[in-house]
């Protein structure tokens, strides 16, 4: 089997016809903030067009299932990431090598990088083979790289490397200055004098606190006293420095194609995995969703990508919420008091069934989801100068388009429409929108105050973010499927704080 | 070279982490009395007071019997441990004079030049404190100064100074800098080792007449401003460890200095406290710490009342042996939280390493001590006060340990006596179960009286004494909690007070012995 690409089994008919823009749900969704997350830090690699672009078959999904699993067993991400952060330095040294100026220069950061990349595709090749990965995408990655590093070309521009490096390390010299006359010739084992001194004051020095050495500000480029003394260097040691020469005008292609292009198409899983390792040091978890036609969804313990990402940043506590549906129900109609997660439910339905078309693991214990070929969402937009009329309108129009649209396979999220109308017209046009959507037999989250929504039929699932029994006033950001329970206890505040004698017991356990 | 005159083997650490319940600690037993007391004005023998005190409740009974007899030496010998302070003193502020070129601390031949000034001012100082030594060393007992004295003896010894000297001058490099390096990355210079120079070594003839080495030779233009600049850098950098050397011996001897003034800081406030009190004529004794649960004194006073007052102290006498719950109650205004913190400044003060305020003292070590007092306001504005006292409480127990102390002065008051008295009796009742001492003073009838009536042989009850005719002796005596605390008397008092000798309550707080 030949590779191609790390992110494709077959990228030829996963990349046919598709836009690569941000798509139109990632603002409500709040998608574009996930996606800034996940990509902070590796912009030189371009890797938003790829979470721009969800799957279409299932198979596409469990090809990045497994190279992800694979990337998840620390035999296989250890030399991944070795590898990638290899190569981020062979780039940065070529980089520099083109900013300086004296030729000697050059040619040394030139050589570093050949030595780094030989060094990162032989170290890679070995330990991806080691590590047995179980995924198809490395299955053929490996034998790519088995085949690379053995081939000729390959060998003797490591050995070359290496020869060259080791002439150079051997180079020792001495520079005498005496005034304003600097001479520079080979190094006859004179004796360390620094040793002497340290010696000599050692009873003082036990226990020294505070360093005295002095970090020299090390710029890439020389001054023209070092070019100087590097020249007297040269025409010390003559051959090292003409077969340094040579060296660097044979070898200036070396980069192999295949070799990049992985480069860049792994950080795709590296930048996700990186993410999540964020939330799960916060005790979070994620999984990798069964994704299918079926429209019996479920999810458990799941939570909003983007604020979760806030919240554990503050070190405060993520509320997680399961969903499911069961037979016929289709649609969420989530209701409850403002500030208590309706519209973060919302998103977190959206996101979840996106973040698995990537082929992603989702925020969650375990989650069945469904195959979407399209999403659409229609959250309210903050009012603007247009007149009341005018939104209803809009809100109208948006709809009818989504619904001309949509296909038994299409998800619907929507957030509180119709606000700006009487109850009354709000009541009818939702229950005309709810024939439609029943009709199409969309998958539907629809946060809404109209409690006609949530009571329409076998549908219709009612979803309510509830409080916290014992405080009604602070918020838990539940949302649940049964209603609300009543009114909350007052706790002793002795309990609160752990001091009645059982706890007490407890905590001074030691 | 160490000072070790707080402890046997180690520094004493001025800027260690103070105990988390530090400023509760300090506002309930009027801990900067204490150390004003100590301090007599001077700042810095303030704070080594106050470090020394607050995180004394880590000290083992060896480091405090080490402090003990080191303290013992400084109040018999008062002048000759002021003058080594003075001697400390004075290095640190002659070091503080030296000269910093403008670009010196960055800059190793800068480092270096500065570095030779400090050593030879330290060298005079070291030779004084050395006189001291000779002089006064047979005149102190304690191990901890006669390790002192024995350890300025063995490493000032004239030799190896004039050793020092010897490369003081070398360190001018009148024969040029050599030095050596390999090629760095991107083939700059590195790894600069200072190397001795040739002529250190050759004669006139061999330089003149021998071999010379294979070099290349250039020479920096007068005007080439950036390449005099380049060449002292690269000076520096062979320099970097020889400055390096001679910059940490300064520091260390510096930190000597430090380390000796800060050590003897503790004891000149000991010296300073124990002046004032024996001028008024109060007692002071050295405790005997225990490893039992043990309790006994005898003319316990509050040693930060008696700072604040002319008269003596009213002091008292009780033997709580074997007891790990001391209940106290009684009358207003009758010495209830004078002996609380007369307990917990004992306590302080012993373990670290000083005297106490009493004829005799002796007591368990423990390893925390927390105090949970009644506040007067509620600095959080969101909870109530009771809720306020509870997140104190629950704050306590997160760091409690078996060997702790905990001292309540009306906790738990801010709601109805039943409610009070229930949560006082749950939190003391599974604090004792982990054997945590505790001293309780509460007004909370129903809890104290709940206590009793379970004839713990563990507790103790002590009660505000109060004569008949309702005058106040400020001494405790043990006693059952009776169901009033007299505020009434209080109230009379202030309201009413013509019916009672008035002066009773215009000085509550003096006593008489």
């Amino acid at each position: 089997m030949s590779f191609q690409s790390i992110l494709f089994e077959h990228p030829e008919q996963e990349l046919r016809g598709k836009a690569v823009g941000e798509p139109d749900f990632f603002a409500d969704l709040n998608l574009g903030q996930v996606v800034d997350a996940i990509c902070a830090g590796r912009e030189e690699y371009d890797l938003k067009p790829f979470f721009y672009r969800s799957l279409s078959s299932v198979d596409a999904i469990g090809y990045r299932h497994e190279v992800m699993r694979d990337l998840e067993n620390a035999d296989v991400f250890a030399p991944v990431s070795a590898f990638t952060e290899k190569l981020r330095l062979m780039r940065a040294h070529l980089a520099q090598a083109e900013k300086l100026h004296y030729k000697f220069q050059k040619e040394a950061w030139f050589l570093d990088a050949v030595e780094i990349y030989c060094d990162a595709v032989y170290g890679f090749a070995q330990d991806l083979a080691a590590a047995a990965p179980a995924s198809r995408g490395f299955g053929a990655l490996c034998g790519y790289f088995g085949a690379y590093v053995a081939a000729p070309s390959f060998t003797s521009l490591s050995a070359e490397t290496k020869r060259i490096k080791a002439d150079l390390a051997r180079v020792k010299y001495c520079v005498l200055i005496r005034g304003p006359s600097v001479t520079v010739r080979k190094y006859e084992s004179e004796p360390d004098y620094s040793k002497d001194v340290e010696e000599t004051f050692a009873r003082f020095n036990e226990s020294a606190v505070k360093d005295y050495r002095v970090e020299f500000s090390e710029w890439p480029d020389m001054n023209h006293i070092e070019a100087q003394i590097l020249e007297f260097v040269a025409l010390l040691y003559p051959e090292i420095f003409s077969n340094l020469d040579a060296y660097c005008a044979k070898n200036r292609n070396y980069l192999d194609a295949t070799v990049a292009v992985f480069d860049r198409e792994v950080q795709f899983y590296l930048a996700y995995l990186e993410h999540l390792a964020v939330f799960k040091r916060a005790g979070l978890q994620f999984c990798y969703p069964e994704v299918s036609e079926r429209k019996d969804i479920y999810s458990s313990e799941t939570f909003d990508l983007a604020l979760a990402h806030k919240l554990v940043a503050e070190s405060r506590p993520v509320v997680c919420n399961d969903f499911y549906l069961k037979g016929r129900e289709r649609i969420f109609a989530v209701s409850g008091p403002n500030q208590g997660g309706k519209t973060t439910f919302a998103r977190t339905f959206g996101q979840l069934h996106y973040l698995a078309s990537l082929g992603c693991p989702v925020p969650g214990k375990e989650a069945r989801l469904f195959l979407f070929d399209r999403m659409f969402t229609h959250f309210e937009r903050e009012e603007n100068i247009a007149n009341l009329h005018g939104k209803l309108q809009d809100d109208l129009i948006r709809i009818h388009d989504i619904l001309d649209w949509a296909t038994p396979k299409t998800i619907l999220i929507m957030n509180e429409i119709f606000t700006s109308t009487t109850l009354q017209d709000a009541i009818f046009l939702s229950e005309k929108i709810l024939e439609r959507i029943l009709e199409l037999d969309l998958l539907c989250v629809w946060v809404t105050f109209i409690d006609e929504v949530a009571g329409y039929g076998e549908q219709v699932v009612s979803m309510v973010s509830s409080t916290d029994p014992r405080n009604p006033a602070s918020r838990t950001f539940k949302v649940v499927r049964r209603p609300a329970d009543g009114l909350a206890h007052a706790m002793a505040i002795a309990e609160k704080y752990g001091l009645t004698y059982d706890r007490l017991k407890e905590r001074l356990r030691t | 070279m160490k000072a070790f005159l707080m402890y046997r083997d180690r520094d004493f650490d001025l800027n260690r982490v103070l105990p988390w319940n530090e400023r509760a600690l300090t506002q309930d037993l009027e801990l900067d009395t204490l150390f004003g007391g100590m301090a007599r004005g001077d700042k810095f023998l303030f704070d080594v007071a106050k470090a020394a005190v607050l995180c004394g409740l880590e000290n083992d009974s060896e480091t405090i019997a080490y402090r003990q007899n080191i303290l013992w030496d400084c109040l018999r010998n008062p002048a000759v441990a002021r003058s080594i302070y003075d001697v400390a003193v004075a290095a640190i502020e002659g070091e503080k004079g030296s000269y910093w070129s403008f670009f010196g601390s960055k800059y190793p031949g800068g480092i270096l030049h500065r570095a030779i000034e400090a050593l030879q001012m330290f060298v005079t100082m070291l030779k004084k404190l050395k006189d001291i030594a000779d002089e006064h060393a047979g005149k102190f007992e304690s191990k901890g100064f006669q390790n002192f004295f024995a350890m300025l003896r063995r490493e000032l010894d004239p030799a190896y100074f004039a050793r020092i000297d010897e490369h003081l001058k070398e360190l001018k490099f009148r024969d040029g800098i050599l030095i050596s390096a390999e090629l760095g990355k991107g083939n700059k210079g590195a790894g600069y080792v200072l190397r001795k120079t040739p002529a250190q070594k050759r004669n006139l003839i061999d330089r003149v007449f021998g071999p010379k080495p294979p070099g290349y030779t250039f020479h920096l233009h007068p005007r080439d401003e950036s390449g005099a600049k380049a060449l002292s850098t690269l000076k520096d950098k062979g320099l970097n460890l020889a400055a390096n050397a001679l910059a940490q011996s300064g520091d260390h001897i510096l930190s000597f200095f430090n380390m000796l003034r800060t050590e003897l800081a503790f004891y000149l406030g000991c010296v300073n406290l124990q002046e004032q009190l024996s001028k008024k004529g109060e007692p002071t004794s050295f405790p005997a710490p225990s490893s039992e649960p043990m309790l006994a004194f005898a003319g316990l006073y509050d040693v930060c009342l008696s700072l604040k007052t002319a008269q003596r102290i009213v002091g008292n006498d009780i033997n709580a042996d074997g007891k790990e719950l001391v209940i106290i109650t009684g009358a207003n205004q009758g010495g209830k939280s004078t002996f609380l913190r007369s307990i917990g400044l004992a306590q302080m003060m012993m373990q670290a390493g000083m005297f106490v305020s009493a004829q005799s003292f002796q007591s368990e070590l423990c390893d925390r001590l927390f105090t949970h007092y009644k506040r007067e306001e509620d600095v959080t504005m969101r909870s109530g006060k009771f809720d306020e006292e509870l997140g104190r409480m629950s704050e306590i127990v997160d760091h409690v340990t078996p060997s702790s102390m905990i001292l309540f002065n009306e906790s738990f008051a801010a709601t109805n006596e039943r409610e009070g008295s229930e949560i006082a009796k749950q939190i003391v009742t599974a604090l004792l179960q982990r054997h945590v001492r505790i001293f309780f003073v509460t007004h909370l009838y129903e809890f104290a009286h709940g206590l009793c009536a379970m004839r713990m042989g563990n507790a103790i009850f002590l009660r505000a004494e109060r004569r008949p005719d309702g005058a106040r002796t400020f001494r405790l005596v043990e006693g059952e909690p009776l169901q009033t605390s007299y505020g009434k008397d209080l109230y009379d008092a202030i309201f009413t007070g013509r019916d009672r000798p008035r002066s009773e309550y215009t000085a509550p707080m003096r006593g008489r012995r």
